[in-house]
């Protein structure tokens, strides 16, 4: 069908209508309306916008009119698409935006589902905690200085001023390793490595020696055959029990927290005298605020600096040394020295990590 | 030691009304450490009073006889009427004290006393035994008081049967020996609170006599430098020990014996000099003090018959050996209640050394061995004789001899040289010399003052030269631990109290931080934590039977091991040589726990034995060792490297509301190891994994990895014998690797990162199954030359249409140039290159060609 050449029809050209054409954009706008989603506005595109739909073929028909009334008729043409188009417009960003809203509804998830994909490790907390102690002293400018478990017996005791026959070894409870006369023994405390270090290293020295040590104790809540220590040595010139208590307080807030403070029982070691026993205040204690039995600590017998080639006439030292597991046990309430060494993963795991 | 405080009142004057904290609190400050108070006023609760037995009704037909009461407790029980008591004891008769708690008491351990019918009687409270009191083991009988005594009924029983008192339990370090008796403790005492002393051990004695009072020679005055001995004759050989001295026995955990011997006790606790009693009529001929000969044969009075080294020393009649002297006489000459009526006591003074090792070496602790070794006052010797005669005559009779034996070798004490500003020095506190005089005074010593006597004293420990003012200071006789400077220092900043130390941080030099090796063990501990594997430290005692249930063959090198000569076990009497033992029981232990997915590991040191090594050369203390001294002992310390060890069982992803899990295998365990190095900062071209039959392994799933050439460890899935032997799950997978063994970390050279974009090419290369694939990666990689990136395997496969014993590995081969973007010729002439030497090396095919 030509439309240039058809005729002048009233009838053909109803569509050009004014009351048609509004009608068509209520139509299309009614029906926009009613469209819950964009599909199904999507759908209604071509019903009212599309070659079949009233504005397009209303447009068709402005051939079939005379040429004075064409101008007129393309623009309210015009109008009515446009009208369309914003209704479309309209009901399209509502309709995404609904959409989009419910999207994230259907989507929600359960986000206190057990997130344990990845099983958790840990570390030890004695070795965490052996870790935070090095890390406090190398931030004193203490270096960690290390040495053998199974040591010559003369490390362990000759030269710390504990000779043979003293009842100071007896009361060590030694490993010894066989056979008999071997000279060695599994090391009673980490103070083999003060004769190791001052045998090695000219003073001034400052060492802390996290470490491992052994003794003959049945196991038991509280007692291991396997324990650890650090042990702290300094010598240097001048060196006074003074310096020695301001370095345990130190020690001890950066421990238990900043009330901790330190008190002191005279005490024997071979290997220091004047020697005392240290207790901290520890306010948080599960038991209340408490002293709690810490270590021992000393100023350096010259007998030992002598044995290890340091000339008493010209430096003095310190020397400290406590229980890590006691000190775990403390801060943390563990009631049973056996957890530490069993190696059930809900005890590292509950314990092992930060400091 | 156990002591009361109404024992010790009598030789210090404490204030009347100390509180028995403030007593704690000294005896804590002067370095006595305090393991027990038990207050015996508070032992007992309620009304414990004196009764007087007014009525006895015995009762039969019951199992046991039982006796009705009527005892008169005066106005005690509100009444003044008789209380009615029934009693099972039948030690007492009508007129008798005894000691009653009337209802509404509590006796130690709990025992609420009440009122109740019983054996058809009321029973209105209880008459008490010793034991019930917690007096003693005492249980033969209710107890009877001494008729003279002045308690009238219805008093405080307590200060009548000495539940007045508070008993101190101490604990004595081994250098003050003096402290272990009520002397030394009251001098301590007296310093603590500066009350007047009254040391029993200054009480006067009469010296030895020319003719002594029994024949005895003494050989040995190394070994014996003092020995004094008196005879009393015509002893009660039935004299009961008086209850106040057996009291304070118990109290301090002594058996009672007979009279002599309870002296003997009694006169060591209080002036700490051990004695011996023998019964004069058992020894035969004169006494000769001397070491035993090798082999000698005694048997003690525990009945235990001892073989004696040349070391100990013994004191002989003429039969042979009678006692091992200090530490415990002999069965031949013991005293007998009953029978012994001339009584020789001895207060020697051996030397410490010789009775530690005596003592160690017969297992034979007593109370004397430990005051030896801890030291005793050579001079209080005849002031303890005299006063165990005294108590001998007055409570068992008899006449002492008029002779006294005294042979005397005890060498004077040197005296010590100490610069008056030593304490200062040393402790931070600025101590006068006169408060340091005084100090050193009050506990006992003698001080001289002047520098002339710093030349005289050669061995001297510790002191400064210089000094402005030098104190000659010679110690007590009961102090032998005082011999340095440094003990006199203690003694005045432990008197002073070290309290008044201040705190003051010393100023360290700048340190280093910590060493590559302490940064490595760290990175190596934190990355497996983060990869999901928790740390044990595991013990490291293991059995013999260790290395046959992992399989070692019989020339491994891990078969020889550290034993312990007294283990805590002696199933497990070595030291791991590899971690995984220990480690493997942990896992055990956990998965006997409920634990199944488990991932562990541990960083630890194991030990091996220097083979024929020896012992190590004796080194004195005197001073410091040579270089080349120290060296030779330290050949025979056991080689102790740290390794790091891991263990895998059960799914290593867990199954979860996500999906399935993912097992743990032996390529986890391999991977775990490289993860290791990578951490450890050894990587790339240094690292080479290579299969390998290695026990505990399965041999057809263990991997060697090695670092330049050198194994440093193995990584795989277990052996499923060893499984098997140690009862573990199927597939367990381990690794083990020697952290020492690795080289250090170099610098590492940055990474040219070029922005250009890649170019990607697949290859697939069909080799035979024996071609490992790192080598194939290595032939690539050779081959490519430097515009490869990156190598990736994604893809393993074979199949009939490869032939029988081939596979294809297929990999993603990232090239990429710093400079340009490559075109497809170059990329595709690099890839060819690889594809090469994978052909020349490896005889690998292009798939599909």
């Amino acid at each position: 069908m030509s439309y240039r050449n058809d005729p002048y029809d009233p009838k053909q050209v109803a569509l050009l209508d004014p009351a048609a054409l509004a009608e068509a954009v209520a139509d299309a706008t009614k029906a926009f309306t009613a469209a819950a989603d964009p599909d199904a506005l999507t759908a209604l595109r071509s019903v009212h916008l599309g070659d079949r739909s009233p504005v397009s073929l209303a447009r068709r028909e402005i051939g079939a009119l005379p040429p004075a009334a064409k101008s007129d008729a393309g623009k309210r043409v015009n109008e009515a698409r446009r009208a369309i188009e914003a209704a479309y417009a309209d009901r399209a960003e509502v309709v995404e935006r609904e959409q989009a809203e419910r999207v994230l509804v259907e989507e929600r998830v359960d986000v206190t589902l057990p997130f344990n994909r990845r099983p958790r490790g840990a570390r030890h907390p004695l070795s965490v905690l052996m870790e935070s102690i090095s890390d406090l002293f190398v931030g004193m400018g203490y270096e960690v200085a290390e040495g053998p478990e199974v040591d010559l017996e003369w490390v362990n005791f000759d030269a710390l001023n504990i000779p043979a026959d003293h009842p100071a070894r007896g009361l060590m409870d030694t490993f010894h390793i066989a056979p008999e006369g071997s000279g060695l023994v599994l090391r009673t405390h980490t103070s083999t490595v003060q004769t190791r270090t001052m045998l090695s290293r000219k003073p001034p020295i400052y060492v802390i020696v996290p470490g491992r040590v052994y003794r003959t104790d049945e196991i038991d809540a509280t007692h291991s055959p396997v324990f650890h220590q650090a042990e702290g040595l300094v010598v240097d010139k001048g060196i006074t029990m003074a310096h020695l208590r301001g370095t345990l307080d130190h020690f001890a807030r950066a421990m238990f927290g900043p009330e901790a403070k330190t008190r002191w029982r005279p005490h024997y070691f071979p290997f220091t005298e004047p020697s005392a026993e240290f207790d901290v205040w520890f306010p948080e204690h599960r038991d209340g605020p408490q002293w709690v039995e810490w270590g021992g600590c000393g100023m350096v017998n010259p007998r030992v600096l002598r044995a290890c080639g340091v000339d008493p006439e010209v430096y003095s030292g310190f020397a400290f040394g406590m229980g890590i597991d006691r000190t775990l046990m403390v801060r943390h309430g563990v009631s049973d020295i056996r957890h530490l060494f069993e190696g059930d993963v809900r005890f590292s795991r509950a314990l092992g990590t930060g400091a | 030691m156990r002591v009361s405080v109404s024992w010790l009142r009598e030789y210090v004057d404490l204030p009347a009304d100390l509180p028995t904290g403030d007593l704690e609190q000294a005896l804590v400050d002067l370095g006595i450490e305090v393991e027990s108070v038990v207050d015996l006023r508070e032992s007992v609760t309620g009304q414990l009073v004196v009764g007087e037995v007014r009525e006895i009704e015995e009762l039969t037909g019951f199992k046991k006889p039982i006796r009705f009461c009527r005892v008169d407790v005066g106005a005690a029980n509100g009444t003044g009427e008789p209380q009615e008591i029934v009693c099972g004891a039948r030690n007492f008769a009508v007129g008798d004290r005894v000691v009653v708690i009337l209802p509404g008491g509590v006796l130690p351990g709990g025992f609420a006393i009440g009122a109740r019918k019983t054996y058809g009687h009321n029973s209105a409270g209880m008459i008490c035994s010793a034991k019930e009191l917690g007096l003693g083991d005492d249980h033969s009988g209710i107890i009877v008081l001494p008729p003279d005594g002045s308690a009238k009924p219805g008093d405080d029983a307590r200060p009548v049967v000495g539940l007045d008192d508070v008993v101190f339990e101490l604990e004595i370090t081994p250098d003050r020996g003096y402290a272990l008796s009520l002397r030394g403790l009251a001098r301590e005492l007296s310093h603590a609170f500066d009350v007047p002393l009254h040391d029993p051990g200054m009480a006067p004695a009469p010296g030895g006599t020319p003719t002594p009072a029994y024949p005895v020679e003494v050989r040995d005055t190394v070994g014996c430098d003092r020995y004094t001995a008196r005879l009393v004759r015509g002893v009660d050989p039935n004299a009961p020990t008086p209850s106040w001295m057996a009291q304070r026995l118990v109290t301090a955990g002594i058996r009672s014996i007979s009279l002599p011997v309870d002296i003997t006790n009694y006169v060591m606790l209080e002036l700490g000099q051990p004695m011996h009693a023998f019964d004069a009529d058992r020894i035969a001929g004169p006494l000769v003090v001397r070491r035993a000969e090798a082999g000698e044969k005694l048997t003690t009075l525990d009945g235990v018959n001892r073989v004696l080294t040349a070391d100990d020393m013994v004191i002989c009649d003429d039969t042979g050996p009678i006692s091992l002297a200090a530490v415990m006489g002999g069965e031949t000459s013991e005293v007998d209640t009953g029978v012994t009526t001339n009584v020789l006591f001895e207060a020697a003074h051996w030397d410490p050394a010789m009775v530690g090792r005596t003592a160690r070496r017969h297992k034979l602790f007593s109370e004397a061995a430990k005051r030896w070794e801890r030291g005793v006052d050579p001079a209080v010797a005849l002031v303890a004789l005299e006063r165990a005669v005294r108590l001998l005559t007055e409570h068992g009779g008899g006449t002492p001899s008029a002779e006294i034996l005294d042979i005397d070798h005890v060498r004077p004490r040197t005296p010590i040289t100490l610069p008056a500003d030593l304490p200062t020095r040393r402790v931070g506190v600025e101590y006068p010399p006169a408060r340091v005089v005084a100090l050193l005074e009050r506990v006992g010593c003698t001080v001289a003052q002047g520098a002339d006597r710093l030349s005289e004293d050669p061995g001297a420990v510790g002191v400064a030269s210089g000094a402005q003012v030098a104190l000659s200071v010679t110690p007590p006789t009961w102090r032998p631990d005082l011999t340095d400077p440094a003990d006199l220092v203690e003694e005045v900043v432990r008197l002073d109290g070290y309290d008044r130390v201040p705190s003051v941080l010393p100023t360290a030099p700048p340190g280093r931080g910590l060493t590559p090796r302490q940064r490595r063990r760290r990175a190596v501990a934190n990355s497996l934590a983060e990869r999901g594997y928790v740390e044990v430290l595991a013990h490291p005692f293991v059995s013999p039977e260790l290395a046959d249930q992992l399989g070692l063959p019989t020339d491994d090198s891990r078969r020889p091991a550290v034993r312990l000569a007294n283990p805590l076990s002696e199933e497990e009497p070595l030291l791991r040589t590899t971690l995984l033992g220990p480690l493997l029981g942990i896992l055990k232990r956990n998965l006997g726990r409920g634990h199944r997915d488990l991932a562990l590991y541990e960083i630890g040191a194991v030990f091996h034995p220097r083979l024929g090594a020896g012992s190590p050369p004796a080194m004195g203390v005197d001073r410091r060792p040579t270089d080349a001294e120290f060296a030779a002992a330290d050949a025979v310390v056991p080689a102790q490297p740290v390794h790091v060890a891991a263990v895998l069982t059960g799914d290593l992803d867990p199954a979860g509301w996500w999906g399935a899990g993912r097992p743990a295998g032996w390529a986890d365990a391999i991977e775990t190891a490289r993860d290791v190095l990578d951490a450890a900062g050894v990587t790339g071209e240094r690292v080479e994994v290579r299969a390998a039959e290695y026990a505990p392994w399965h041999p057809g799933r263990c991997a060697e990895v090695r670092v330049d050439d050198a194994v440093i460890g193995h990584a795989g899935e277990l052996h499923p014998t060893v499984v098997a032997a140690l009862e573990l799950p199927r597939r367990t997978c381990a690794l083990e690797l020697d952290l020492d063994a690795l080289p250090p970390t170099p610098v590492t050279p940055a990474p040219t990162v070029s922005g250009f974009p890649p170019a990607l090419i697949d290859v697939a290369l069909v080799v035979d199954d024996s071609v490992p694939a790192e080598q194939v990666r290595r032939a690539l990689e050779a081959g490519a030359g430097e515009l490869l990136e990156d190598v990736r395997l994604f893809d393993v496969y074979s199949g009939a249409q490869l032939g029988e014993g081939r596979r294809s590995l297929a990999y993603k081969l990232t090239f990429r140039a710093p400079d340009r973007t490559l075109t497809v010729e170059e990329a595709v002439a690099a890839r060819d290159a690889a594809v090469a030497v994978a052909a020349e090396r490896l005889g690998a095919t292009l798939r599909g060609a």
